[in-house]
């Protein structure tokens, strides 16, 4: 009897029926939502036949375009589950009031805030931001493809790995409660011993592969792979941005892991790290994860000031204003950003000196984010400024990140922020830049380019529909938040006593609906824009007027992107091209050397998800065969000799000719 | 382009509402010396930077306006790019507001460190002499708070009393979480954590009952940390300390292992004695009986290294650390 007790607990480990949460109506109506949905969709991949087709052309793939689109699809698809979130935060903290405890259990709030942080940060802004550096990177330097394919669409499905099994916190078991950054001893073994932080960990510590391995790959791209002629100083600022975000990267992420390890290590082998007792120390924890997290907010926006630069100068029809200024604006920003974590946490205790260092050198980022701000000013000056949508998203956010970037400096003085950490200021103000920053530009982003990608424009009127009611929204949404916090109240609140404070969450919550729907206009402007594709097609692969290369090919561009490799002469290469009486070749073609699809990212990321989920549960036994199978199919991967093919020389013929016959 | 005049009014109407709306909160008027000084801090702070925002602001709605494709009076120049001078304005005019904020930051810092002891009381008025500051000891439990008062041989859980105008020192721990101190009437916050001790310098100038709480969220009672704090005359303030010295009950280690159990919601509670040395204890982590405190756990390392080194009994000197 017991062996056979002890036999089932090596084979599951911590799970039982009582895992899934089928008490919980929420989450059960959740969950035969996502059954019945996830079913629907099955079932018509199979019915159209499409299973083989997105095999082939899609999952397998590692073409980096389509990688590029299958990470903002992701985005998509984690922003909808982060804002369902986010949007019951803001119901239950506008009913929790006095008798009124709100609709949700404080261990459902409590799982919802720290889910709502992860999901927004690592499996949302992230898998934007990768996107579509991953999308523009390899056409703006006129590249065919990343430096390692193969790895890129490793990444890609390491990224989705994590994503994963954070939804599958929602029904088996629980998530963290811990708050976004997991910060011990609350996450030490002897305060939550559920499988929550360790859903957690495992979920960043999968993700995290991938985003490293995409952060050295950008990096060799970018620096190994750029056009003839191309040299630093002639990249266009968004290539430089990511750059420096990769860089960020590749330095910042090694450190998430070591930080996550050594807390499974107290988690696992009850070793001493973060913990009270024995010599161990949460401080080092709060260091370490800011040693990451705050890089991991430039890695952010740095790529997001690229796509502005990139808008703002289309748009006006006119050159980028101080690119040279620019760059050297984000080389500071990349240095400085290493040396800010501790005004994450003033309040800690550290010495005067110490406060004022890091209160300084935050706000001495400030001079060369300011200098960005005012040269897009200047691009906008003297130019013939088209209020096409990614314009009204770039004037958006213009005007609402230099308040939360006065915010933000005013929370890197120290005393001050010994009044506004912890409290909704801080929350209204990291919204302030990541909604009025990462997601306005993600959303510029995605109409300036979705041309390129698709061949057809998006439909005006919805993206006008959605830009107004997210920054509308915004405003409604977390100016409350600003005014709660000089009220001094503080975040992860799940009830209030003071009914005075009440009216300023029912506006928050307005705002949020408001968001929503925005969010709502931007899905059905993807809709209506296929739906209409006829009549907005672009057929010149430039629809902006463009000033970069990726305009100069086809929309949707070939799967070589370029037939020839383009000569650059100036930072504007596309622009001076066409100056310049550019004629498009249209002989002499080569065949073209191309990295081959492969199975391998998938399979090895599924794998790690098998591993992830057996370590979360203790289920030692799978865990041990799953971590050595990932090995060998690594192992095994390394024989597959068969990754490059040509595309003949007729086909390329072909293709050209058909861009011939349409662009004449 | 009516939307972007629309939407420069809802901007400063916005931008009004906070500023007005937000002088009259707890935090912009608060009623203890140290947090008025924060306070005063955060309006010098954002004036400083409205000089930059506000010009950016009205110039970004400007030239949008101003260069709309359809306005052909206004001068196209697609090539002009380059400007040094302007250069020059952009990148020092943040310096030179970062400069003078910088400036602000560190002798602000310095001033309101809150280890640093107090020397006024309010405003033009210093500390009279012979006035020594009360000493309150501050642990931050699952999930309530524990206050002992040395001086007054007393402790209470979830309420918090202090006479006006004497200045008051918190030393602050926790038994487990990570909490955060915080009363915004009276100062900023600092964080309560677990075998260390942090400290925070601060006086009530205002008779009146103010909310304190955890600015840290440390689990599922974490909701329910809140206690009041009682700024009260030095008379009233002699009447409840013989309130608890007469209500309470002795806070032994055994009655003290009873409250450290995870609770929430706690009752205010009075002790009238309280076992000796028992704070040391909890942020020595050795009030179990048999444990030995982290202090002592260090000096007997470092006694081990200096007896081997030295052999003499220089270890004595370690335990005053």
């Amino acid at each position: 009897m017991s062996e056979q007790f002890e036999l089932s607990k090596l084979i599951f480990g911590r799970l039982s029926w009582e895992s899934i949460p089928l008490h919980d109506p929420i989450i059960l109506g959740t969950f035969i939502m996502v059954l019945l949905g996830g079913g629907a969709i099955v079932g018509a991949l199979t019915y159209y036949k499409v299973w083989s087709y997105l095999w082939r052309e899609w999952i397998t793939s590692i073409d980096h375009k389509r990688i590029g689109v299958m990470y903002m699809i992701l985005g998509i698809v984690m922003l909808l589950r982060g804002f369902a979130d986010a949007i019951m935060m803001r119901i239950h903290q506008a009913m929790a009031f006095g008798d009124a405890t709100g609709y949700l259990p404080p261990h459902h709030y409590d799982q919802i805030f720290t889910a709502h942080g992860v999901i927004m940060i690592f499996f949302v802004a992230m898998p934007f931001v990768v996107g579509l550096m991953n999308y523009i990177v390899p056409l703006q330097i006129g590249a065919r493809d990343v430096a390692f394919p193969f790895l890129n669409n490793l990444s890609f499905w390491m990224t989705a790995a994590g994503a994963a099994l954070v939804m599958a916190s929602l029904f088996i078991g629980e998530f963290a409660k811990s708050g976004w950054l997991a910060y011990p001893p609350l996450t030490g073994i002897l305060q939550s011993p559920g499988v929550g932080v360790d859903y957690y960990i495992w979920s960043l510590q999968i993700a995290g592969v991938g985003t490293l391995l995409s952060g050295i790959n950008f990096v060799v791209t970018i620096v190994k792979m750029r056009a003839p002629g191309m040299n630093m100083m002639k990249m266009p600022v968004f290539v430089w941005t990511a750059l420096c975000t990769n860089i960020l990267i590749v330095a910042a992420f090694p450190v998430l892991t070591a930080v996550m390890t050594l807390l499974s290590l107290d988690r696992y082998l009850g070793m001493n790290f973060f913990t009270n007792d024995l010599g161990g120390n949460a401080m080092m924890y709060v260091n370490l994860i800011w040693i990451w997290g705050h890089p991991e907010v430039y890695i952010l926006i740095l790529p997001i000031f690229g796509v502005f630069s990139e808008i703002v100068s289309t748009y006006s029809g006119k050159r980028l204003f101080g690119y040279s200024s620019m760059v050297y604006a984000t080389l500071v920003i990349t240095i400085l950003s290493y040396l800010v974590w501790l005004h994450h946490f003033f309040t800690m205790g550290s010495g005067a000196t110490v406060n004022s260092f890091f209160g300084i050198t935050t706000m001495i980022i400030s001079i060369p984010t300011g200098a960005k701000i005012f040269n897009w000013l200047f691009t906008m000056y003297r130019g013939r400024i088209k209020f096409d949508v990614p314009m009204l998203w770039t004037i958006g956010f213009m005007i609402t990140f230099v308040i939360g970037g006065m915010t933000g400096v005013l929370l890197a003085v120290p005393p001050a922020d010994f009044v506004l950490h912890n409290s909704l200021f801080l929350i209204a103000h990291f919204h302030n830049v990541i909604i009025g920053g990462v997601v306005f530009g993600t959303f510029a982003a995605i109409t300036y380019w979705y041309p390129k990608v698709t061949g057809y424009k998006l439909d005006p009127f919805w993206g006008k529909a959605s830009f107004w009611c997210w920054f509308i929204g915004f405003y409604l949404a977390f100016m409350p938040l600003y005014m709660l916090g000089f009220m001094g109240v503080t975040r992860r609140m799940s009830h209030f006593d003071d009914p005075s404070l009440q009216i300023w969450f029912q506006i928050a919550l307005g705002g949020a609906v408001l968001i929503g729907l925005g969010i709502a206009c931007f899905l059905i402007q993807l809709y209506v824009s296929y739906k209409k594709r006829d009549s907005l097609r672009d057929e010149t692969g430039d629809p902006w007027d463009g000033r970069t290369l990726e305009w100069s090919t086809s929309s949707p561009p070939p799967k070589y992107n370029f037939a020839f490799t383009p000569k650059v002469y100036d930072n504007d290469a596309w622009w001076h091209m066409k100056a310049n009486g550019f004629v498009r070749p249209t002989s002499d073609f080569l065949a073209i050397h191309m990295p081959k699809n492969t199975a391998a990212g998938i399979v090895v990321a599924g794998i790690s998800t098998v591993f992830g989920f057996a370590m979360i549960w203790h289920m030692w036994l799978l865990a041990g065969l799953s971590f050595t199978s990932l090995i060998v199919t690594i192992i095994i991967h390394t024989f597959n000799y068969k990754r490059d093919y040509y595309i003949p020389v007729e086909e390329v013929a072909r293709t050209e000719a058909q861009r011939t016959e349409v662009l004449a | 382009m009516s939307i972007l005049r629309t939407l420069h009014k809802i901007s400063i109407t916005a931008a009004a509402l906070t500023l007005l709306g937000g002088c009259d909160t707890v935090v912009m008027s608060p009623s203890g010396d140290i947090a008025a000084q924060q306070a005063s801090l955060i309006v010098w702070a954002t004036v400083l930077m409205l000089i930059v925002v506000v010009p950016v602001i009205v110039l970004t709605l400007l030239f949008a306006w101003r260069y709309r494709s359809t306005n052909k009076d206004a001068t196209y120049a697609p090539d002009w790019d380059h400007s040094t001078n302007l250069e020059l304005v952009i990148w020092a005019a943040p310096l030179a507001i970062i400069i003078a904020l910088g400036a602000l930051t560190w002798v602000s810092t310095h001033q309101l460190d809150p280890y640093r002891p107090l020397d006024r009381i309010s405003e033009g008025q210093p500390i009279p002499e012979g006035v020594e500051p009360l000493i309150v000891e501050v642990v931050a439990m699952d999930w309530k708070w524990l206050f002992f008062y040395p001086e007054q041989g007393i402790a209470v859980v979830n309420q918090l009393a202090a006479p006006v105008d004497r200045p008051i020192k918190f030393k602050i721990t926790s038994t487990t979480m990570m909490n955060s101190f915080y009363i915004p009437a009276l100062a900023g916050q600092i964080y309560a954590m677990g075998g260390m001790e942090t400290q925070l310098h601060a006086v009530i100038n205002e008779v009146g009952s103010y909310d304190g709480f955890s600015a840290n969220y440390s689990g599922a009672g974490f909701n329910g940390m809140r206690f009041k704090f009682l700024g009260m005359s030095e008379s009233n303030f002699e009447h409840w300390v013989t309130k608890v010295k007469s209500d309470g009950d002795d806070l032994s280690r055994s009655t003290y292992k009873e409250l450290e159990k995870p609770s929430e919601y706690n009752p205010v509670q009075y002790y009238s004695s309280v076992a000796p040395a028992l704070y040391d204890a909890i942020l020595n982590r050795c009030v179990d009986p048999g444990s030995i405190c982290m202090k002592d756990l260090m000096s007997h390392q470092h006694s081990a290294k200096n007896a081997a080194e030295k052999s003499n009994v220089q270890s004595e000197t370690h335990h005053a650390h």
